[in-house]
């Protein structure tokens, strides 16, 4: 509280991004949000922004009217206010400075958020994902495999936990593992043919170094599977890069020492290169009047695409290798706690469709990012400021989800809501779950007392995030995904990059129009078998009817209107006044006479706010009209 | 019959069919006088029936004796026939070389194609012009009925009946048209029941290096003014293009001569441009080689999605004159017949709430493209894959379909079609069993008489049975404006068609048809409930006196 110099600022402008619109309000600053407030009593918009979500604060040069404040956040929103006087502008600007950058976990949102659960609840809530019963349920351990607690003080492999192992490893081999491998983890996925993916770091090989143990350790992963005389190694790497960690002691395994191996590059580029492609991105997308040749020359160049059709032929190739050959195969990169994460997770969405379910997504990246230490605070910039070591990579694991769903609309029991609300809280560190860097520090941390879950949470709103074309016997007829990986099958992920500028967005949504059928759906089976058992008790009746008009009832549970998923959860009131303002079908059913139409204007349809008024003013001038620029970007809907 | 000359073969054995994502087919290939077909004798549900006037080009190749045709078709489709014998091979290809590039319209296939269904409603019949001045009449009496084009001598490529201001005689109507460009006078094409605003087309007006003028042109256009009310002409062309325009007699409307008007140019490409813009397009989707850069840019390159937005953006602008300004609109280009429509039709669909149902699209199409003089047999006699010379080819129509598809991707709910509807109108423009995209104008298709020799889609498309396919189960009639996002973020490649035959659609099928089934079986239960609840009522009511007493 201490660095809030100036709680609130009164006739704070808020500009549109894409367009010349602007709305008046009331600034906030509270020690977790910055919250702006409409002045518009009727439609009053708010905006809350956890401070965990900014990314960069930028003052910019003073104008006319105020000054501007750039907000960017780390779930792609970008806010520009305009700030009267330029005492309050600087007060917020160097109170954020200060409350988005904490310098202890304690400052995190997560130890202070207390959603109104007693401690029972919060226990219960970290026991809904169970790594020992996944393990259970992947059939291990079993006849080839054991469990071992060999990283229990989280000293032998630190900073990461061990937990599948070929039980024909003598287990002080392990000892000397720790040698070998820099990032020093292995674990196991088993399939029903017994083959196993298992991840690590890469080898500290240099240009001869040999590990008897390592290689000892690949011939038992080797013969744990008797499908198949050879295990793949896949180095997820470009092979430039992992000749140049030979240089520095590492590298990667070299076939001659290893009997039984067969060795592939897959080329995924490395953090940095992963951090400079999404800001390249980012700013294309966020150009204002973008012109279309701009846009594709520019999606091209950022290389984002690229990279995740790249890290989707990285999984095919392990679902193929595992599932076609029944081979094992050992993935790996530098430190194996980013490509290897995704490469592993999705590679198990694609073959196992467990994993394809709400829950069994939850599972799978506790399992394959939360427990193998993907660095989430690192990587989302949570506490240490190190810029070097922030990269979208989960992100682009999210996305190469997202463009699964949209090959395989039936295979998933989530919707893309799912996948960024995820994405908003790996951000907003307001659970626990993907706070620190490793499982080590979590439990230092003791997140599990003094945090809840994310998990929880989204299981308690499960309605919202639920794919409603989703059918369970997909499964069946694909339990192996094979997608295409054509590169024209691979689109922007508009819903993502750009969620919170809504003029992009399409004006209604089929996802949200589907799902509100087949809540009705569910509530009116409900009504007709109750109806039913009413009439049970008179008998049947063929009588002729009266006709009467029954209520039509729609009470459905608040859904996320915008995808402004920070804000809390809206009042029943509230909701139904946006679901008025958002839902056309229901404007339309109101039978208003057309000519009231145009007076129900919202913000972006008249014509001063697209540029058009200028047009106007000009009228009647001697000069050639040559250029009339209409900035359609923003018209929305006349209602 | 002049077919059989062409055919030298008409039946090859053993020919070995390879469609992209379907299993090979063997069997019997046969050509007739418009169609190829290829049976397999085991099985008769795999066959191919395919129109010889769908044929874009073909290609051949021999591998020892065994000939291989590859077929492009216009709906972008490529399959691969296998013929044994070289001979067979040979005279197959020259034969359907031969008879998909018959230039003679009255041999092509809707003369000859006789409906197996009973036609209940005459597309011919049901939109007639009078039909929809009846509509205008009664919103508005400041319009009429004009004869002048009776005989189709003013201007060739309109119709017989043309909407035009009141206070307009016909004789000036026939100095108007001696003005513009192929006789194409202003007329009306919408009006805005809101604010009574209207939005008119024409061709360019021929004002030559010296500035002509028409005073009767000017007092038409100015007719539809309200007093102290002011206009937009949208000029489709940019000011250097209408500039050089003059050069060869055309020009655009003076602002000295035209005081209440305001005149904007935009920049929608000529034919020519777009052709070769469609060609690189599915060049592009075809290729599956392609790295993900290397897709992007040839996607960049082929400037597809650019037309797509400058459309659509043109479109926007003029509904926006419309409905947003309140005033009143005249739209052309250089001849009045391609990108004039592409945005009078779109602004239709934006601001009229009845051109989203099925009977108002088609309403639409008859209105803004066929009756108002689309050249569909010059635009859409090739394809993409033609490899010839292009003469006045040009996807204009399928631009607009596209146009449209993006309208309908962003309000998935406020469209009567679905996809498949649009889908269906590309194909038969390019190639169909029915007349109604034949001929260039109406004065073309009223001497080839085709309502009483040929079949109209609509009367195909109309039955019940076939709609079903191109409903959208998730349409609620919607009263509104409909403004659609410019943004390139926004738009999309219409993978419907594009990449139509290089994707498996079962999953994205499967997808849909449980979307409809949600809809559906939501539609039965609440009729359920309904009836439950009378029941109910009914007994309570018969009930109660009993237990009162």
């Amino acid at each position: 509280m201490e660095h809030i110099r100036t709680p609130k600022v009164e006739q704070v402008k808020l500009l549109d991004r894409f367009s010349n619109k602007s709305v008046i309000g009331t600034l906030h600053l509270t020690a977790t949000h910055l919250i702006f407030v409409e002045s518009n009593s009727t439609s009053a918009q708010e905006i809350w922004i956890l401070h965990h979500h900014i990314a960069s604060v930028e003052k910019l040069s003073l104008t006319t009217s105020g000054c501007p404040l750039l907000i960017q956040c780390r779930n792609f929103r970008l806010v520009h206010f305009v700030i009267p006087r330029e005492r309050d502008c600087h007060d917020i600007y160097s109170s954020l400075l200060r409350l988005l950058r904490p310098v202890s976990y304690d400052e995190l949102y997560a130890f202070s958020y207390n959603p109104k659960q007693n401690d029972q609840q919060r226990e219960e809530g970290w026991q809904l994902i169970d790594l020992a019963a996944e393990f259970e349920r992947m059939g291990v351990p079993c006849d080839q495999w054991q469990l071992t607690d060999v990283n229990r003080e989280y000293k032998r492999l630190p900073p990461n936990i061990c937990i599948g192992l070929v039980k024909s490893v003598v287990p002080h081999l392990l000892c000397f593992y720790n040698v070998l491998r820099g990032g020093k983890r292995l674990y196991l996925f088993v399939s029903c043919l017994q083959a196993a993916v298992c991840r690590c770091s890469q080898p500290l090989s240099g240009f001869s170094a040999r590990c008897l143990e390592d290689e000892h350790m690949l011939q038992a992963i080797s013969k744990a599977n008797h499908n198949s005389r050879y295990v793949y190694v896949m180095d997820t790497r470009p092979k430039l890069n992992a000749l140049a960690n030979r240089a520095a002691g590492k590298g990667y395994e070299n076939e001659d020492n290893y009997s039984n191996i067969r060795f592939q590059f897959v080329g995924i580029e490395n953090i940095h290169v992963m951090r400079g492609s999404l800001q390249k991105l980012l700013e294309v997308v966020g150009t204002r009047s973008l012109s279309m040749t701009d846009y594709l020359v520019g999606l091209e160049n950022s290389g984002w695409l690229r990279h995740i059709k790249a890290i989707m032929d990285a999984a095919i190739f392990l679902a193929k290798a595992v599932t076609v050959e029944g081979a094992s195969v050992l993935v790996h990169c530098s430190d194996g706690w980013d490509r290897t994460a995704q490469v592993c997770a999705l590679g198990s969405l694609l073959m196992d469709p467990y994993y394809r379910t709400i829950k069994g997504f939850m599972v799978l990246i506790e399992k394959d990012w939360i427990s193998f230490g993907h660095k989430f605070a690192d990587r989302c910039d949570q506490l240490d400021p190190d810029p070097k070591e922030v990269s979208p990579i989960f992100t682009q694991f999210l996305e190469c989800v997202w463009q699964l769903t949209e090959q395989f609309p039936q295979a998933f029991e989530f919707s893309e809501w799912f996948l960024i609300q995820i994405h908003e809280h790996v951000h907003s560190c307001q659970f626990g779950n993907f706070l620190g860097n490793s499982q080590r520090q979590r439990e230092v941390l003791q997140l599990k007392e003094r945090t809840y879950s994310l998990w929880a949470h989204l299981l308690s709103e499960k309605q919202n995030y639920l794919n409603p074309v989703y059918s369970p016997s997909f499964a069946e007829s694909h339990p192996v995904l094979e997608p295409s990986t054509q590169a024209c099958h691979f689109k922007f992920w508009r819903n993502m990059y750009h969620q919170y500028d809504r003029s992009m967005h399409p004006r209604q949504s089929i996802l949200k129009q589907v799902l509100t059928f087949k809540e009705s759906n569910r509530e009116l089976e409900g009504t007709v078998q109750a109806l039913k058992t009413k009439l049970q008790k008179f008998g049947v009746s063929t009588s002729p009817l009266k006709p009467q008009t029954p209520p039509r009832e729609r009470s459905l549970p608040p859904r996320p209107q915008s995808l402004i998923l920070g804000a809390p959860l809206l009042s029943r009131k509230e909701v139904q006044q946006e679901e008025d303002e958002e839902v056309f079908g229901e404007e339309a059913r109101e039978d208003a006479p057309a000519s009231t139409d145009g007076e129900r204007t919202v913000e972006g349809s008249s014509a001063t706010e697209n540029g058009y008024g200028e047009l106007t003013g000009s009228f009647g001038s001697k000069n050639e009209p040559a250029v009339v620029t209409l900035e359609f970007g923003v018209a929305r809907m006349t209602c | 019959m002049e077919f059989a000359e062409l055919i030298k073969t008409p039946r090859v054995d053993g020919v070995v069919l390879h469609r992209p994502f379907m299993p090979t087919v063997e069997g019997t290939l046969c050509l007739t006088g418009h169609h190829l077909i290829l049976s397999s004798r085991q099985d008769n549900t795999e066959e191919l029936w395919l129109l010889h006037a769908n044929i874009d080009s073909t290609e051949k190749r021999f591998v020892g004796s065994l000939g291989t045709i590859i077929v492009k078709c216009k709906d972008l489709r490529v399959i691969q026939l296998d013929i044994p014998g070289m001979e067979e091979c040979l005279n197959i290809a020259s034969s359907i070389e031969a008879l998909s590039t018959l230039d003679s319209v009255s041999l092509m296939y809707p003369f000859f194609y006789r409906p197996l269904f009973e036609v209940i409603e005459d597309g011919w019949q049901l939109f007639v012009p009078e039909e929809a001045f009846k509509d205008l009449e009664s919103m508005t009496d400041e319009w009429r009925l004009s004869e002048v084009n009776k005989d189709f001598s003013v201007c060739p490529s309109y119709p017989s009946l043309l909407t035009v201001p009141k206070d307009i005689d016909d004789e000036s109507l026939c100095k108007a048209a001696s003005f513009r460009h192929g006789g194409r006078f202003p007329v009306l094409s919408y009006y805005h029941k809101k604010n009574g605003m209207v939005m008119m087309r024409a061709a360019q007006p021929l004002t030559g290096t010296n500035g002509r003028r028409c005073k009767e042109d000017e007092k038409l256009i100015n007719a539809t003014l309200c007093a102290g009310k002011r206009g937009y002409i949208i000029d489709t062309r940019t000011i250097a293009v209408a500039q050089q325009a003059k050069a060869r007699g055309g020009g655009f409307e003076q602002e000295a001569n035209y005081p209440q008007w305001r005149r904007i140019h935009k920049a929608i490409e000529r034919s020519n441009v777009l052709q070769e813009s469609l060609i690189k397009l599915v060049e592009a989707c075809n290729d599956q080689s392609h790295s993900m850069d290397r897709w992007l840019s040839k996607l960049e390159a082929s400037n597809w999605q650019s037309n797509v937005k400058e459309i659509l953006t043109t479109a926007c602008l003029a509904a926006q004159c419309i409905d947003r300004e309140g005033a009143s609109v005249l739209v052309h280009g250089t001849e009045g017949t391609d990108s004039t429509l592409q945005v009078t039709s779109l602004a239709q669909i934006i601001l009229d709430p009845a051109c989203r149902t099925i009977r108002g699209f088609e309403a639409l199409i008859e209105r803004e493209w066929l009756q108002a003089g689309h050249p569909f047999h010059q635009r859409c006699a090739q394809s993409a894959y033609s490899n010839g010379k292009p003469r006045s080819e040009a996807p204009v129509f399928l631009l607009f379909l596209d146009c449209v598809w993006q309208i309908l991707r962003q309000f998935p709910c406020s469209f009567q079609f679905n996809e498949n509807f649009l889908i269906m109108l590309f194909e038969h423009a390019y190639a169909s069993q029915f007349s109604t995209f034949l001929g260039n104008s109406v004065a073309e298709r009223v001497k080839l008489l085709l309502s009483q020799k040929t079949v109209s889609l609509w009367s195909w498309v109309n039955r019940p049975q076939e709609l079903e396919r191109f409903l959208n189960p998730l349409y609620e009639p919607n009263n509104l404006v409909i403004w659609p996002s410019v943004a390139p973020q926004s738009l999309l490649l219409w993978e419907g068609v594009f990449l139509r035959w290089n994707r498996s659609t079962k999953c994205l099928d499967e997808a849909y048809q449980e979307m409809a089934h949600i809809i559906e079986y939501n539609k039965e239960l609440q009729n359920k409930v309904n009836s439950l609840r009378r029941q109910l009522a009914q007994l309570e009511t018969e009930d109660s006196p009993l237990q009162t007493p």
